[in-house]
């Protein structure tokens, strides 16, 4: 399959993405905001195309374990869902990052706690970068703030998985998934190969060679000296990831004398709030964060520097909030703006909030 | 060139499918465009809406308030997006089922009777592409040649043959569009 101009939905996008980035299986439930994934996957029955295995699972539970048996192997296995049946899938997402096996996991994102609503919301972060599992572990978390993003990203998601051995997130929203806009795909990267598999993941069970001890896959060590070994070795590789991963856009930062914060649909609005105070001649930034974890802490401290105040815009009751003051240490004024259990807030509202709440 | 656009009705009305043909000849014209719907527990049988935004720059929200064009297909979308026309901006409504006409002194207001003309000629299916029609005729933001590429991208292939009917559609509605209060 070529390039092509497409216009579809986000959640489209991150399926036809898995199947054009030679994803070998996907495991899943439905749910709303994001049930279109496993839809689209089921009708371009990339089985016969590309021998992609989707399989709809009894459970959330199951799916991740699911991906946790195929990745294991070290093929690339993923899984979608949103906020509550994520919430099911945290005890397996701890075992995936304790046992070092990359996998791609998509939350698109809807109003909580519980069953909430089934419109778009930002109310995960914590739960996605601060650990929704047990355990000192962190996902590397991309925001996509459009459709090309959504698809773009789980290309992305794959190189940094196999890259450093750990389960990556994609934290989307309602509104993602469902808006369409334009799209340009990608040529197809072909499944990999057996060779290609076990050159790329030589640490898979995918059968034992005379010449090698054993592949063991586990998140379990009972003897704690070596466990805090491997707690360090876990540690450098986030320290890696900060180092050299983290990514995020800014736009007219340079003059700005006041920033907006913000991620996936909530950057889009903030965008349009900042053109329209931009109109009115205040000077406003945006700055959006691409990965949540790694977070751009020094790159946002250095913006800070040369601000008055910073309003964070999230779907949530403020939660991004935190790292954006830890980033900054709290040097300058920062307030949270968001409406949550499923309301978006209009541009209008955020930019009345950025005058309201930091410049008045 | 940006026209941010609401087009809201009865589900069942052709709504998201009229903004999906306007936005994939968008972006056959190399525009671009954002197309976001309502989506809920209310559509089914309720009203149906979708923001529609065709523009020559990067486009940043695609959730908006504030409209240039408000496409109106029944009372309560009327009561619900009359206040949220831009002023100097376009109201276009079927008159079909309204009892309160809109009463905004700032606005440019147009009617379309599609659902009567739809019925009258027996092409109640194309209605919606009557009012595409309508608008188009206004507001030409799309050249004929993209919304036919955008009808093939929009339906699918075993419909295809019904490109001609949608066309004639649009064709009819440009003929059948009438002022009501113009600035």
């Amino acid at each position: 399959m070529a390039k092509e101009l497409k216009l579809m939905k986000g959640n489209e996008a991150i399926a036809r993405a898995m199947i054009a980035s030679g994803t070998d299986g996907y495991f899943g439930y439905p749910i709303t905001p994001q049930s279109e994934v496993m839809e689209t996957l089921m009708a371009e029955k990339p089985w016969e195309d590309t021998g992609m295995v989707v399989l709809q699972a009894e459970s959330e539970v199951a799916s991740i374990n699911m991906v946790y048996g195929g990745a294991a192997t070290g093929k690339k296995v993923a899984t979608s869902s949103s906020s509550p049946g994520i919430s099911l899938m945290q005890e397996g997402l701890t075992y995936l990052a304790g046992a070092e096996i990359p996998c791609l996991i998509v939350n698109v994102m809807r109003g909580g706690p519980g069953l909430g609503t089934i419109q778009p919301s930002q109310s995960d972060y914590f739960q996605s970068v601060k650990g929704g599992g047990h355990g000192d572990y962190q996902l590397y978390t991309l925001a996509p703030a459009s459709v090309q993003e959504m698809y773009d990203f789980v290309f992305d998601a794959w190189d940094i998985a196999f890259k450093y051995r750990n389960p990556v997130l994609i934290l989307s929203d309602g509104a993602i998934g469902q808006c369409m806009e334009k799209l340009y795909t990608r040529d197809y990267i072909p499944r990999w190969t057996e060779e290609e598999r076990r050159k790329n993941a030589p640490w898979g069970t995918w059968g034992k060679p005379a010449n090698r001890p054993h592949n063991i896959i586990t998140s379990l060590e009972l003897e704690s000296s070596r466990q805090e070994v491997f707690n360090h070795k876990l540690q450098a590789k986030y320290a890696e990831m900060k180092e050299k991963e983290v990514r995020y856009e800014m736009l007219n930062c340079e003059d700005a004398d006041y920033i907006f914060v913000a991620y996936g649909s909530s950057s889009r609005i903030a965008m349009k709030a900042m053109q329209m105070a931009r109109e009115k001649g205040i000077k406003v930034g945006l700055f959006r964060l691409i990965t949540l974890f790694p977070f751009p802490t020094k790159q946002l401290a250095e913006v800070a520097k040369h601000v008055k105040g910073i309003l964070c815009v999230e779907m949530s009751a403020g939660q991004m909030i935190e790292d954006v003051k830890i980033a900054t240490s709290c040097g300058v004024k920062t307030e949270h703006f968001g409406r949550f259990g499923g309301i978006i807030p209009t541009p209008t509202e955020v930019l009345e909030a950025l005058e309201n709440k930091i410049i008045k | 060139m940006t026209e941010e656009i609401i087009i809201a009705g009865f589900g069942g009305q052709g709504v998201l499918s009229m903004g999906k043909i306007l936005a994939y000849s968008g972006v056959m014209q190399d525009k671009e465009v954002s197309w976001m719907p309502s989506y809920g527990p209310e559509m089914r049988g309720g009203t149906a809406n979708v923001s529609v935004i065709i523009s020559d720059e990067r486009i940043s929200s695609p959730i908006i308030n504030t409209f240039d064009t408000a496409i109106i297909l029944n009372q309560q979308s009327l009561d619900k997006f009359e206040h949220s026309v831009k002023p100097g901006g376009l109201l276009i409504y079927d008159p079909n089922g309204i009892t309160h006409e809109p009463t905004r002194k700032d606005i440019n207001i147009y009617k379309i009777a599609a659902t009567a003309k739809a019925q009258e000629l027996g092409i109640s299916k194309v209605f919606n592409m009557v009012v595409l029609g309508g608008f188009l005729k206004l507001k030409p933001i799309v050249d004929k040649q993209y919304i036919h590429e955008g009808l093939e991208h929009s339906l699918p292939q075993r419909h295809w043959n019904l490109i001609p009917q949608n066309e004639e559609a649009i064709e009819i509605g440009k003929g059948l569009i009438e002022p009501v209060q113009t600035l």
